[in-house]
């Protein structure tokens, strides 16, 4: 199994507090990692770690074997590194389709000298960004809403289109942050089946979630925080079984998690 | 060493006048987080007026109270006719609200009274007092005192009292305040009628010194909000010790290196203050949450 | 659905604004005719001058959402290189141009990088520094730039003509403006101005997705910059005279002014905003002494009551009217 993403001993304190604590975890390629663990837990600050927001106390991040610490977003992303928010940040006043356009910016070929003076090149370029962008719509169930302004979808809607402009990325490491947050039991089973089908190939998923039905059935392993530290690691099954991980987290999703199982 | 002392001194006085003008700014944004371009014309209107009002033939503590007064309301008015209008807009078009606010004040200052230059007469007179080899103005002493008064004054209203509590809790969080029972429309005329009447108070003091005309104000705001961010905005002690290092910086420049360029050293003090320390020497950091 | 079409709003925009960037040469185009009066011909080459600089502020402040009350900087950066470079170093007027246009791009990138690190009322402020910076340099450079009291231009000299009339000046600035509209209505449509859009929105989403947010707000200064330069240079080289007012805090503050009463998302806005911010003055021009009064009650009654712009709410009309006609 080959490591897509390394994280060795992060941690970071906020003020006094310190938020994430030594984690570290390997994710493979073609593998649904998934970060457990109660609210204040430490969940999205590592995400936001990682994804270059935050720049840790100390450890090292590997994307692809490549050191990759102190980089910037944007050049983690255009290493393959993409991610959703959990407060979303949808591009709000554009339409749906220019959000999932602006997802292939990466992969945009036009210099600015040519945008600025429409050359062929860029009408071609904008064709080709249409059409992928249209084709990911269709894949996600968006394509109806593809010229709706973003503002006025509906929350599940969004959901699934800050992961269809993440995938637009074409990304090798997507960090998903609570995908289903705020959504109901139909929407919640729609981006799971999304996240099942779109690990194919190479693409590794690190799953942040609160839906311990989600997380069991989708994950291939599992990674349970609690203040920012390490408290068990493996797959779902041996989590669920984990008898430390049930007194701390698992208490009133054990009936849930029991079911889930089968 | 003298030379020094005497730039030392009129850094201080005009200083204490960017602090005021900081203060302002401060009281402002704290409550309503506007940024108030039109700061600088409550200075303008307080030495203008009293100089107007002086030309009618009043005495010259008449003339400063009516000014003051006069200023207040003009705070307020632009509290209640533009900004609380333009409630739900972004802080881009509240500075330009202010902005033209401040245009509009400052258009009216030049038909009212004159394009001139005009001076209010010292308080008690304008023997030069020798201090230390270097001399000071008896109106610096106005100048500092007043401040220091104006200051202290802010401080106790600010600590000490029910309505300056309520001020400091709507300005740290306005909705959490008025689930208190704050009465915010009330919080946001006070925080604007005092920057008015402090600015008013201010101009008039240094009148006598630095004399007044009616576009002195935009110069001013510029002072003395790079004063304010220096201090870090919001924070009214911070407010205060930028404006009097402002003054002190650039007396310092304007005796030692350039007069010429005097008024290049607020503006270059700004942009590194900015780039260097954005939430100055006593604010605080804020964290995006995603 | 056709994969190679816009629809909704999106496709309500580029319509918008394709119509009104076919519109404007017709417009330019066609008022000679109405209009015989030189003063009136001086006045409209005044306002696509400004127009053109405002429009240079709308790439930056409608597209990427980067606020800046130092634009008048850039615009005397241009006035002043026409102004300096021919009278006392000799230089051809059009070289002079190129090399304020290439200075203004120059400063913009160097001041941008580190600057536009601010956001709101900081970057604001910083700007609005840097200009005064520049102001207060036009101002104290006595001996190269005449100082307060402003100093002569040389005039353009194109073959044989020297390029005084207000006639000329009425063409080349409009046709400036044309030029520069097209290349913002382009710049939309292209992956940076999807780039800058998204940025406007959201910069954390807009980086996660590899977007070098840093680099396109300084490209969108730098564009900015030198629309200001341009148009700078073609009001020196107009009037045959230049003082510092053109690079000092009112001139800035009327640019922001005309982007954002015409309404910031669309180019046509500026361009209205400036018609409107140097026509009605000029109207109002017998009572000179109420022009500060009268703009700064325009800015904030537009700011207060229209806050989103004229722009919109005349594309609404106009799409009103159309609406009605086909029914």
């Amino acid at each position: 199994m080959t490591v897509a993403l390394a994280v060795r001993d992060l941690s970071i304190a906020f003020g006094g507090v310190v938020a994430v604590d030594g984690v570290s975890f390997d994710v493979n390629e073609g593998e649904i990692f998934a970060i457990i663990g109660p609210n204040g837990a430490g969940k999205t600050t590592l995400f936001n770690i990682v994804s270059g927001l935050y720049r840790p106390r100390s450890g090292s991040i590997d994307l692809h074997g490549r050191d990759v610490g102190g980089m910037l977003p944007f050049r983690l992303a255009r290493l393959g590194m993409a991610r959703t928010f959990q407060n979303l940040q949808i591009f709000f006043r554009l339409t749906v389709l220019e959000n999932v356009m602006i997802g292939r910016a990466r992969w945009e070929k036009t210099n600015l000298f040519a945008d600025l003076f429409h050359l062929p090149s860029v009408r071609r370029q904008n064709e080709a960004t249409r059409a992928t962008a249209m084709q990911l719509l269709e894949r996600l169930g968006l394509a109806r809403h593809a010229d709706t302004v973003a503002g006025e979808l509906s929350y599940g809607s969004l959901k699934r289109l800050e992961i269809a402009r993440a995938l637009a990325s074409e990304p090798t490491v997507l960090l998903l942050d609570e995908p289903a947050a705020g959504c109901n039991a139909v929407e919640t089973g729609e981006i799971a089946d999304i996240v099942r089908d779109i690990v194919t190939g190479p693409l590794a998923v690190v799953l942040i979630e609160h839906d311990m039905k989600m997380v069991m059935r989708l994950s291939h392993r599992v990674l349970v925080l609690n203040q920012g530290r390490r408290l068990a690691e493996g797959t779902p099954e041996a989590i669920r079984a984990n008898p430390e991980v049930i007194k701390a987290y698992l208490g009133s999703h054990a009936e849930e998690v029991e079911r889930a199982a089968g | 060493m003298s030379a020094f002392l005497q730039y030392l001194f009129s850094g201080l006085t005009v200083g204490a006048v960017y602090a005021i003008v900081a203060i302002g700014f401060t009281l402002i944004y704290a409550a309503s987080d506007v940024v108030n371009f039109a700061q600088g014309e409550f200075v303008m209107l307080g030495g203008m007026l009293s100089v107007f009002f002086l030309g009618l033939g009043l005495p010259l503590a008449g003339a400063a109270a009516l000014a003051v007064v006069i200023t207040i309301v003009v705070g307020v008015l632009l509290q209640k006719l533009a900004i609380e209008q333009a409630r739900a807009a972004s802080p881009v078009t509240l500075i330009i609200i202010t902005l033209g606010a401040s245009n509009v004040l400052r258009g009216v200052a030049s038909l009212v009274f004159d394009k001139q230059f005009h001076s209010l007469p010292a308080f008690s007179g304008s023997n030069p007092i020798a201090v230390g080899g270097a001399t000071i103005l008896p109106q610096s002493l106005w100048v500092l005192g007043g401040s220091i008064a104006m200051f202290v004054g802010l401080w106790l209203f600010l600590d000490k009292t029910l309505t300056g509590k309520a001020l400091r809790a709507s300005a740290a969080n306005r909705f959490a305040a008025q689930l208190v029972g704050v009465n915010i429309g009330f919080i946001l005329v006070l925080a604007f009628g005092l920057s008015a009447g402090l600015g008013a108070i201010a101009g008039i003091l240094v009148a006598p010194i630095t004399l007044t005309r009616y576009d002195v104000g935009a110069l001013l705001a510029l002072k003395g909000f790079s004063a304010a961010i220096f201090g870090g905005l919001g924070n009214p002690v911070g407010a205060v010790i930028g404006g009097l290092v402002l003054g002190v910086i650039e007396a310092l420049a304007a005796g030692y290196v350039t007069s010429v360029y005097k008024d290049g050293v607020a503006f270059v003090a700004l942009i590194a203050v900015l780039l260097f320390m954005p939430n100055g020497l006593l604010g605080s950091k804020t964290v995006d949450r995603v | 659905m056709s994969t190679d079409e816009l629809q909704g709003p999106a496709r309500r925009a580029l319509n918008r604004d394709v119509i009104a960037a076919v519109a404007l040469p017709v417009l330019i185009a066609v008022l000679p005719l109405v209009v015989s009066s030189n003063y009136v011909t001086r006045v409209l080459a005044l306002v696509w001058i400004m127009a053109l600089a405002a429009v240079g502020l709308h790439i930056l402040m409608g597209l990427a959402g980067q606020i800046s009350l130092g634009h008048a900087g850039f615009f005397g950066i241009g006035a002043y290189a026409c102004a300096v470079l021919p009278t006392r170093y000799g230089v051809p007027p059009l070289v002079a141009v190129l090399v304020g246009i290439a200075a203004s791009g120059v400063i913009a990138y160097v001041v941008g990088r580190p600057i536009l690190r601010l956001r709101g009322h900081y970057l604001a402020i910083a700007t609005l520094g840097f200009s005064l910076l520049i102001a207060l340099v036009i101002t104290s450079e006595v001996a190269l730039t005449g100082g307060p009291d402003g100093t002569d231009v040389k005039r353009l000299v194109i073959g044989d003509t020297r390029l005084t009339k207000p006639i000329a000046w009425y063409w080349i600035g409009g046709g400036l403006l044309v030029v520069g509209n097209a290349i913002a209505v382009a710049l939309r449509v292209s992956p940076t101005g999807r780039a800058l859009r998204g940025i406007l929105d959201s910069e954390t989403a807009a980086a996660s997705l590899g977007v070098d947010v840093a680099l396109r707000k300084v490209q969108a200064f730098v564009i900015a910059a030198v629309y200001a330069s341009v148009a700078g240079s073609a009001l020196a080289l107009m009037n045959g005279f230049v003082t510092p007012d053109v690079a000092n805090f009112q001139t800035s503050v009327e640019f922001v002014a005309m982007v954002v009463i015409g309404g910031a998302s669309t180019p046509i806005g500026a361009i209205l905003g400036a018609a409107l911010l140097t026509l009605l003055p000029q109207l109002l021009a017998s009572f000179h002494d109420y022009q500060e009064i009268a703009i700064g009650l325009i800015i904030m009654l537009a700011m207060i009551y229209l806050p989103r712009g004229l722009g919109p709410s005349f594309g609404r009309l106009v799409g009103g009217l159309v609406a009605r006609r086909t029914r």
